[in-house]
């Protein structure tokens, strides 16, 4: 079987499956010329289906139904918390990315324990609203957007239900941030579940001692219901299985994440029960996964650096292989960083080219005596770049050349970005128009271009024009302007 | 405006006399039929006996009956979980770096990597033959290093050997990667006779299978990778790497024959395009044996464009394992690549320190993300980034040594004081 023959039985949806059921009037209501083009938008997971004002129609209640099951996503969609203060998990509709693309971002909550002093009494001692706000200020602007983390996961340590309620309740009064609370205990979930009765929380968890009693408070709170079921699939599914039964339809799965030589045990469980779902049709386990990579914590002895450190391994690995919400302990920033990022990158959608388009562009109000410079347009080095000049202020010319999507130091070890290359980039700029200087500067990472370079800008009809060769790092853009711009007069 | 109830009264009746009608004509049991208002009066109905003929009952027919409510569970469910398996018709090639005395090279020991029947690590289909294997990178001058490598570093980093030494001693590597920076032509443009050197003086300070990189420059590389191939004859050394470009330059076909005869591997790169890797992998089969092909799909750092390294190697393996032959090779990531992501090395605040663990977990993480994609070997740098990998390979070669009793209560576990 060829790659795309897979591809094609993961794809089986065509647009004209869709159309068949839309109401077909093509009256535009939803902002596309025909249902044909909603359709294709539809399949792609461009708009949804609620998009359409005519299918809500009792006329066409059957074709809505059927094509809410068509374009259900195999593990279902689960929403935690209410309104605008939600998260939504689960959704997928394929198992690797390449399949098509993933959707809802692997949720990242962190934790407090009912036990927490609510300030520090001393240097360093966890705090549960130090926490929460460490968890509602964290930001870090990559690229251009903010990353932020998403959730608060509440434990039960005291097993105490009065508690367990006083510190949900001391949470929700100062976080908007959805939840989860953690409890086996029915009683102390109870406790905790009253105390926050419109927030919608995860319920973690549901295990072969408990499970009826937190089905029951699953439905009487209307809630999601985690079931765990440590390095048990057998029990796992069974427990799913009977749930459903019962009536609570909202379920996160937890197969255990197991820290140390129980890696591979956590790993191959993910991906059978994730395989199962998407490859082998088995409804009852097509449900977000929770890893909770927080288990490195207990029962070592290792320093507070070396556990941080697996379990932000953990949390990568889990958020290549299928987690959809993970609870860590760690808010340091060195560990958290590559977490966001990485849950930021495999989430965006890879039919999307990695180029962007080779022109032109300005900062600020660029007049004739503003810096030019060039770089490549693979995407990542020109956000990169953009979110750098953005943030240093002032005007400047950007010439993007065009690399075929390629970073600089791969361009040019590859000839994608050659002293020709640029030359001709700089010439179809038209920017020699718009400024009395004549220099460039080029990327660092290509300087081994700068001298021919300006010979084969004179050969394109741009003599005189010099070459500066920037910073390695377009975050030295700053420093290099404030020491060679503008130029000194040539000797 | 009618209230619910007077509604349903009014159903009731018309039902009832309606049934009595059904039943004057015969049409009792008749439940298929349906009746699509129910603002029918019987009277109407009663004037227009063939509407009602063909027409329809739903509101006069006894309500459907509703089904009892689900008798909640009292135990749980058995449903034993089967894991869906698959048939993989390919399989990647072993790969065999390094020859010992007896192979007709002078290194202690090989390493053999690849053969994998399966994704990355699905050792519920099957355990990977060979776990994959990291190579250390030195280089033969002095480079721009970040401080948090930079430190390991410095008391060798201008005598080769000595560095390819203290990587084998002191952090027990198992392939050395020894980049020929200098030859660049913009750098020191050291002739290729003198790197050749530099090879055989490393050949000699240590006993584990080499990789050889080149500067980059199409023509200088091929003409220091054929000059080198000659020198390490029956070496099996790893050459890093060929490319396109090469053969675009005229050069490739004359340095894939170097390689072929003198019995080296040979590393394939290809930037972010299966179909590019193919048509090289076709341009090599012409000079060097299938089994001595790696490829290098690209390696972007975590945050630089991963996410493309990850799904390329990913769609590679799967494509690889379901038959298409050109890309059954073991692949390799130069994931010290990592340390060009500016949040690896880079002051960004308080908040985001200490760099000296940030920077390595940085390079830890973008290997890890192309471990799980199936990457079979990985070239690195930071000596606690390749311990950390190393474990991470071993733990995750055995499958059931999850202890489950060990987080069944994670929930109520308070953490260990200072």
């Amino acid at each position: 079987m060829t790659e795309r023959e897979i591809k094609k039985g993961v794809k089986k949806l065509s647009p004209i499956d869709v159309y068949m059921l839309l109401p077909r009037t093509n009256c535009k209501e939803c902002g596309e010329p025909n249902c044909m083009a909603f359709a294709a938008k539809l399949v792609n997971r461009e708009v949804s289906l609620e998009e359409c004002p005519p299918i809500l129609k009792k006329e066409h209640e059957k074709a809505y139904k059927k094509l809410q099951e068509t374009l259900a996503p195999v593990i279902k969609e689960i929403t935690i918390g209410t309104k605008e203060h939600a998260v939504k998990i689960g959704g997928k509709l394929v198992m690797y990315r390449h399949e098509f693309t993933y959707h809802n971002p692997v949720a990242l909550a962190f934790d407090v324990t009912d036990e927490m002093p609510l300030h520090p009494r001393f240097s360093e001692e966890e705090a549960l609203i130090d926490r929460v706000k460490k968890v509602e200020n964290f930001l870090y602007n990559y690229i251009g957007r903010d990353l932020n983390l998403d959730m608060i996961a509440i434990r039960s340590t005291s097993n105490d239900p009065a508690t367990f309620k006083s510190a949900v309740e001391n949470v929700a009064k100062v976080t908007n941030l959805p939840l989860i609370l953690c409890a086996l205990d029915p009683n102390v979930m109870e406790a905790g579940l009253a105390a926050v009765q419109n927030r919608r929380p995860l319920i973690y968890a549901a295990t072969k001692d408990n499970w009826s009693n937190m089905a029951e408070l699953a439905l009487m709170y209307d809630c999601p219901l985690t079931i765990f079921a440590p390095n048990d699939l057998d029990l796992l599914k069974s427990l799913s299985k009977t749930m459903i039964e019962y009536g609570v339809e909202d379920l996160v799965l937890d197969p255990g994440t197991f820290p140390d030589e129980g890696l591979s045990d956590t790993i191959n469980n993910f991906t059978m029960v994730r395989r199962n779902a998407c490859k082998g049709g088995d409804n009852v386990l097509g449900f977000p996964l929770i890893g909770v990579p927080i288990t490195v914590w207990f029962g070592k002895e290792d320093s507070k650096e070396m556990l941080a450190w697996e379990e932000a391994c953990l949390a990568s690995i889990l958020t290549s292989r299928y987690a959809d919400v993970l609870i860590i302990h760690s808010l340091d920033g060195w560990v958290q960083l590559p977490t966001v990022i990485w849950k930021f990158n495999i989430y965006t959608d890879p039919r999307k080219p990695v180029a962007v388009e080779p022109e032109l562009k300005t900062f600020g109000k660029p007049d004739e005596m503003s810096p030019v410079m060039l770089t490549t347009n693979y995407a990542l080095t020109y956000f990169t770049v953009e979110s750098d000049l953005k943030k240093f202020g002032g005007n400047y010319y950007l010439i993007v050349a065009d690399t075929e999507g390629i970073s600089v130091e791969s361009a040019v070890a590859g000839r994608y970005l050659t002293a020709e290359s640029i030359a001709e980039a700089v010439k179809k700029s038209g920017v020699a128009e718009k400024v009395k200087h004549k220099y460039l500067i080029i990327p660092g990472m290509a300087a081994r271009l700068s001298g021919e370079t300006e010979d084969e800008l004179k050969n394109v009809g741009l003599p005189g024009w010099r070459v500066i060769v920037g910073p390695r790092d377009s975050s030295g853009i700053a420093k290099l302007l404030e020491e060679k711009w503008p130029p000194k007069e040539e000797d | 405006m009618k209230t619910l109830g007077e509604e349903a009264e009014k159903e009731k009746k018309a039902a009832t006399e309606l049934s009595g009608l059904l039943e004057v004509l015969g049409l009792e049991g008749e439940r298929e039929v349906e009746l699509e208002d129910v603002e029918l009066s019987a009277n109407e109905l009663v004037l227009l006996p063939s509407v009602l003929a063909s027409a329809a009952l739903k509101a006069v027919v006894p309500p459907a009956r509703l089904a009892p409510p689900k008798a909640k569970p009292t135990t749980i469910l058995e449903a034993p979980f089967t894991p869906f398996l698959q048939e993989y018709s390919g399989q990647i090639r072993e790969v065999t770096l390094g020859a010992t005395k007896s192979e007709g090279g002078s290194r202690g020991k090989t390493v053999v990597i690849g053969g994998a029947t399966t994704p990355a690590f699905y050792l519920f289909e099957k355990t990977p033959p060979h776990p994959p294997v990291i190579a250390v990178d030195t280089f033969d001058m002095k480079v721009t290093l970040p401080k948090a490598i930079r430190m390991h570093v410095e008391e060798v980093w201008e005598d080769t050997a000595a560095w390819a030494k203290m990587a084998v001693e002191k952090w027990g590597v198992d392939v050395l990667t020894v980049h020929l920076l200098s030859t660049d032509p913009l750098i020191k443009d050291t002739p290729p006779a003198e790197a050749a050197k530099t090879v055989e003086e490393v050949l000699q300070a240590v006993d584990v299978p080499l990789i050889i990189g080149g500067c980059g420059d199409p023509k200088k590389d091929a003409k220091v990778f054929t000059k080198v191939a000659e020198v390490a004859e029956g070496e099996r050394v790893l050459l890093s790497s060929l490319t396109l470009d090469m053969d675009e330059a005229g050069v490739l076909d004359g340095v894939a024959k170097a390689a072929g005869k003198y019995g080296h591997l040979v590393l394939g790169f290809t930037a972010l395009d299966l179909n590019r890797a193919k048509e090289l992998n076709r341009k090599l089969y012409e000079y060097v044996p299938e089994g001595n092909i790696l490829m290098d799909l690209t390696t972007a750092a975590l945050g630089y464009g991963l996410e493309y390294s990850f799904t390329i190697h990913e769609r590679a393996r799967m494509a690889a394992l379901m038959g298409d032959k050109e890309l059954q090779h073991p692949v390799l990531a130069g994931t010290t690549n990592a340390w060009a992501a500016r949040e690896a090395w880079m002051k960004l605040g308080p908040e985001w320190e200490p760099r000296s663990l940030r920077g390595p977990l940085w390079e830890t993480l973008t290997a890890l993300t192309l471990l799980v994609a199936g990457v079979d070997m990985f070239m690195m740098m930071h000596p606690d980034a390749v311990s950390n990998m190393k474990k991470i390979i071993q733990r995750l070669m055995t499958r059931g040594k999850a202890k489950p009793d060990k987080i069944a209560n994670w929930v109520m576990q308070r953490y260990r004081r200072k």
